[in-house]
């Protein structure tokens, strides 16, 4: 039973989060300059890094996606931080 | 001769209070504090057990869990407790104790003959046999000789173990010196400290061994802890295992009790002061009942009065043994030490033997002699002392290595793997001052040491002997002989992986725990390799076989993912509401008795003639607001919803980026910045966390909020040509809406909104109040309907109605490939130029296909049998191949024949062709038509 840091609620039982997507894909845009190479990448391709990764859970009792920094291997937890705002 | 019991001796027990139970029938006495172990002991009682494979007799090896033969089938009041360890039962009145893979017991066993056949079936016999004849054949007969006890069909345990969550500063495993001295240093720093102790007492080998700990008895020490402990605000658990360590410092324990407790402990440090367990000595036919652990000997006198013979040998090559020998024969047995070393301490006046080679055990069910140097000396009782192992399993849990400490003939932790601190003789320490004083660093060395006589620890390794003639039991209660491991080794089976696997060494209840040692040992001897080149294998959670029961908590029956329930579940009842789970939900199928297919086609008849009304709550309410709400739902949505007018509705899809439908539901557009989104009810979570999603990463959290109103909400939904006139006789005023509209009004001092939206086909109205005054509503309408001839329906019969309609219910009626062209709405993939989830996937080579499986509807001849759901739809000719299959299926009231609906192959291009359907083994017929079999035009949609 890992313990993971909500950067809003603080450390709780891995059991109220769901893993979202690893951190840093960006969608690609607009779909009609996108090929199916490049989508199907998206959707599908990770890179599963063996160790050291940053990837993006969403706490479901407080419903907040944040990034999470944690050791695949050793299942240390680095720590986590908030969504970059979305630029406007 | 065997066990007896002393006048005098037994620190544990209390003599003034006896007990009675039964041991395969026969009455036995023992005393309050007594384990089932040890009353069986001193009852004379030698053969518990028979073993696993060969059947020979067995009788108690050890202190605890480490014990391989005595496992035996409990009955203690009303609870049945199958394989249980007699080491580890508190004896109470009553109880009922039985011998296990014997008959009619252990001791007159029939199939004892096993052993005659011990050549056939030694390790791995199962990989070279059995092969002729199907398996069918042998497999009953392995069943039934299978396992060690059996279980009571009849027996359910009650569901009252309860599960519990607990922090502390400082987590301390065992309550031995090591333990205590731990657990003292760090309460007394101010530490919360939880020390958690397997066993009924505190003290761990103090309570047989004895000795004084700062010049006073070694309880006195161990109540100071205790209290320490407990002062600082910490906690002290006895007769719990904690026999799981896993990540973040997170353990679990399993407290025995009247009920049994679970505790979830999150810990921020943890010292592991576990102990240590005796091996055995290997000479042939070391099984024996009467072959007995040297400690445990000292175990059973000092705590419970109990010897295990009257002639013993007690077998060493360790000056530890010695103490043990004197307390045995001060008590009144005849003791003669066997000690493998030419060069032996003094007994000061007992019998010894010196050099001393132990080859054999004699006797059958129980030990009358043993070969020492070739000379037989007669003896009741064979002690042995093999060495110590130290218990590192909690620390291997967590990932930690072990090092071979040559010195000291032990595998020990190596520091710097874990950050678990291991104390005392865990870490391989059996030194009673040294222990104390790495318990107290660990546990942060405030105030004094403290301290204790050092003992002597001289010893030498001992090792299995391959040239020995006979058989030498390496793991008992998987009947695993040295001759195994040869066999093992022979065959290739040399890492220390392969030959647990293949000769099932380490694998039994005990795990190991008196066999692993040996069987790294000989394997290591076998092959010329060291012990750290042999490797040892890992342990995993539980330390100790734990009951499901106490795993598995209250959550048991209904409480076992209990269903979300209706707010006026009740009322339904009492109408007479059958209920069945849908989505996560607890809703009505039908109301009243009788075929549920039969009452649900009357319902759903009903429903088109008159009026009905069903609760439509468990589907998904999310409110979307803001000044972007709109721009949100564009981009989550498949069909667009900022071009809907306020106080109207829309239906739309929710498409994954891979272009696959995910969910579809109405959007209604209350005003400019409020929208409430449609959810399937087993899908909400699953769109609001989506909608979340494009907010937080996309639009701005500030710019649009959504909320779940789905339980704050009941939703009544009136359908039929009756409809209007329900509401009307109900008093309520409805504003004048056309369908596809919503509107917000109040109703008996509460907010109530209506919406024109069907999912019958007929005129409906969806009224939604808030929870509290859902009750008013639903007695206005009852009233209404009670006049005007209208039914309550369930389910079933919204099944059927939406079916007649072509309304699809996701993942019902589209599976994993199904995309929203597949369905008839190929729109917004034409028009839509704008981003919106899943926009990309919906142009690929796949989603382009000419094949793609399309929704149809199928219809067949009045009379016909409804065809089975998952049917699958194959050509008329040629290779047989799934083009499709059926996805609801129903007796059409309104149409008068059946109906069903089915994803198909290029379907829509088919429609007015016959399909052939393969339905359950029969070939059919089906007619394809337009998914929407009834009132295309949509009339009655308006009453």
């Amino acid at each position: 039973m890992q313990l993971f840091p909500c950067p809003f609620c603080g450390p709780r039982d891995e059991t109220e989060f769901h893993f979202a997507v690893e951190a840093g894909h960006a969608r690609p845009e607009p779909a009609t300059e996108v090929s199916d190479d490049d989508w199907a990448d998206y959707i599908y391709t990770n890179r599963s890094p063996k160790g050291e990764a940053r990837e993006i859970w969403i706490h479901v009792t407080c419903g907040e996606y944040f990034i999470l920094a944690r050791d695949t291997v050793t299942r240390v937890v680095h720590g986590s931080e908030p969504l970059p705002e979305v630029a406007r | 001769m065997s066990g007896w019991r002393h006048d005098r001796l037994g620190s544990e027990i209390d003599r003034e209070r006896p007990v009675r139970f039964t041991f395969d029938g026969q009455a036995v006495d023992g005393f309050a504090g007594d384990t089932l172990a040890s009353a069986l002991l001193a009852s004379g009682h030698r053969v518990l057990g028979r073993s696993f494979k060969y059947h020979r007799p067995r009788g108690l090896w050890g202190i605890g869990a480490e014990e391989p033969n005595a496992v035996l089938d409990l009955r203690d009041g009303d609870s049945f407790k199958p394989n249980s360890r007699a080491t580890l039962i508190a004896l109470r009145d009553g109880m009922d104790a039985r011998s296990v893979n014997a008959w009619p017991d252990a001791r007159r066993d029939v199939f004892g003959a096993m052993d005659l056949l011990h050549r056939f079936i030694p390790a791995g016999f199962y990989y070279k046999t059995m092969i002729r004849l199907p398996w069918k054949w042998y497999e009953p007969m392995i069943r039934r000789a299978a396992g060690l006890g059996r279980v009571d069909g009849e027996y359910a345990p009650p569901a009252d173990s309860v599960h519990q969550v607990a922090a502390c500063d400082v987590l301390v495993i065992g309550s031995g010196p090591a333990g205590l001295a731990a657990a003292q240093a760090a309460a007394r720093r101010g530490n919360t400290v939880w020390l958690v102790e397997d066993a009924l007492h505190l003290g761990g080998a103090l309570r047989w061994r004895g000795g004084e700990i700062d010049g006073a008895p070694w309880t006195d020490f161990a109540e100071s802890a205790r209290a320490a402990v407990e002062k600082a605000g910490g906690r002290v658990l006895t007769n719990t295992t904690l026999w799981g360590a896993f990540d973040h410092g997170a353990f679990a324990a399993w407290e025995r009790g009247v009920t049994d407790r679970l505790w979830h402990i999150r810990t921020q440090r943890t010292i592991l002061a576990a102990g240590a367990v005796e091996r055995p000595l290997w000479f042939a036919n070391n099984d024996r009942p009467g072959v007995m652990s040297a400690e445990a000997a000292l175990f059973y006198l000092n705590c419970h009065g109990v010897l295990p013979g009257r002639r013993i040998l007690l077998a060493t090559a360790h000056d530890r043994s010695y103490p043990v020998a004197r307390a045995l024969a001060e008590a009144g047995a005849e003791v003669t030490i066997a000690d493998a070393r030419e060069d032996a301490p003094d007994t000061g006046g007992l019998d010894q033997v010196t050099g001393a080679q132990l080859t054999a055990a004699v006797g059958r069910k129980s030990v009358v002699a043993a070969m020492l140097n070739g000379r037989r000396v007669a003896c009741d009782t064979i002690l042995c002392s093999g060495g110590m192992t130290p218990t590192v399993h909690l620390w291997c849990q967590v990932g930690g290595k072990l090092d071979w400490d040559e010195g000291r003939d032990m595998l020990v932790p190596r520091v710097g793997t874990s950050d678990m601190q291991v104390v005392g003789a865990a870490s391989g320490t059996l030194d009673l001052a040294a222990a104390l004083a790495e318990g107290h660093a660990a546990g942060g060395n405030n105030g004094p040491v403290p301290r204790a006589e050092t003992g002597a620890t001289g010893g030498v390794a001992i090792r299995p002997d391959p040239a020995l003639p006979g058989r030498q039991w390496i793991d008992m209660q998987n009947d695993v002989t040295l001759k195994d491991v040869a066999l093992a080794a022979r065959e290739g089976f040399v890492s220390v992986e392969h030959l647990k696997r293949y000769t099932t060494l380490g694998m039994a209840t005990d795990q190991g725990r008196t066999s692993n040692f040996a069987g790294l040992a000989a394997m290591s001897a076998l092959t010329g390799k060291s012990i750290p080149e042999t490797g040892t294998t890992t342990y995993r959670p539980p330390f100790q076989p734990v009951p499901l029961t106490a795993i598995a908590g209250r959550y048991r029956g209904d409480l076992y993912h209990a269903p979300r329930r209706l707010a006026l579940e009740e009322a339904y009842r009492a109408a007479g509401a059958r209920f069945r789970e849908y989505g996560g939900w607890l809703r009505p199928s039908i109301y009243g008795w009788g075929d549920e297919a039969k009452v649900a086609f009357d319902e759903a008849k009903a429903a088109r003639e008159t009026v009905a009304i069903f609760d439509a709550s468990p589907l998904g309410k999310l409110e979307a607001i803001g000044p972007a709400a709109a721009e949100l739902l564009d981009f989550t949505g498949y069909v667009r919803m900022s071009t809907l007018k306020s106080g109207r509705a829309r239906y739309g899809f929710m498409l994954s980026e891979s272009g696959i439908v995910y969910d579809d539901g109405v959007v209604l557009r209350l005003d400019d910045t409020r929208f409430i989104v449609s959810a399937s009810s087993s899908h909400v979570d699953g769109v609001r966390f989506r909608m979340e999603d494009a907010r937080q990463n996309r639009i701005g959290r500030d710019r649009v909020f959504i909320h779940d109103v789905t339980q704050a909400l009941v939703t009544l939904t009136v359908t039929g040509p009756q409809s209007r006139a329900v509401l009307q006789e109900a008093g309520i005023k409805v504003p004048d809406i056309p369908h596809m509209g919503v509107s917000e009004t109040v109703l008996d001092g509460s907010a109530l909104r209506v919406a024109r939206i069907s999912f019958t086909g007929d005129m409906s109205f969806e009224l939604s109040v808030p929870v509290r005054a859902a009750e008013t509503l639903r007695a206005r309408l009852e009233a209404a309907r009670a006049k005007l001839n209208g039914r309550w329906i369930g389910l079933e019969a919204l099944m059927i109605l939406r079916a007649e309609k072509g309304y699809i219910l996701i993942g019902k009626d589209t599976d994993g490939l199904s995309m929203p062209h597949d369905l008839g709405w190929g729109g917004p993939r034409d028009k839509r130029a704008d981003e919106y989830l899943g926009k990309r996937a919906l142009f690929t080579p796949a989603a382009n296909s000419e094949t793609r499986r399309q929704l149809v509807g199928l219809s067949l001849p009045p009379g016909a049998a409804p065809l089975a759901t998952g049917s699958h739809l194959i050509p008329d000719s040629g290779l047989r191949r799934s083009l499709g299959f059926v996805t609801s299926s129903y007796h059409s009231p309104a149409l008068g024949h059946p109906i069903a609906l089915a994803l198909l192959e290029a379907g829509r291009a088919k429609i007015g062709q016959s399909a052939r359907v393969f339905d359950n083994g029969k070939l059919r017929d089906a007619l394809i038509t337009d998914p929407c079999a009834f009132d295309p035009k949509g009339d009655r949609l308006d009453g």
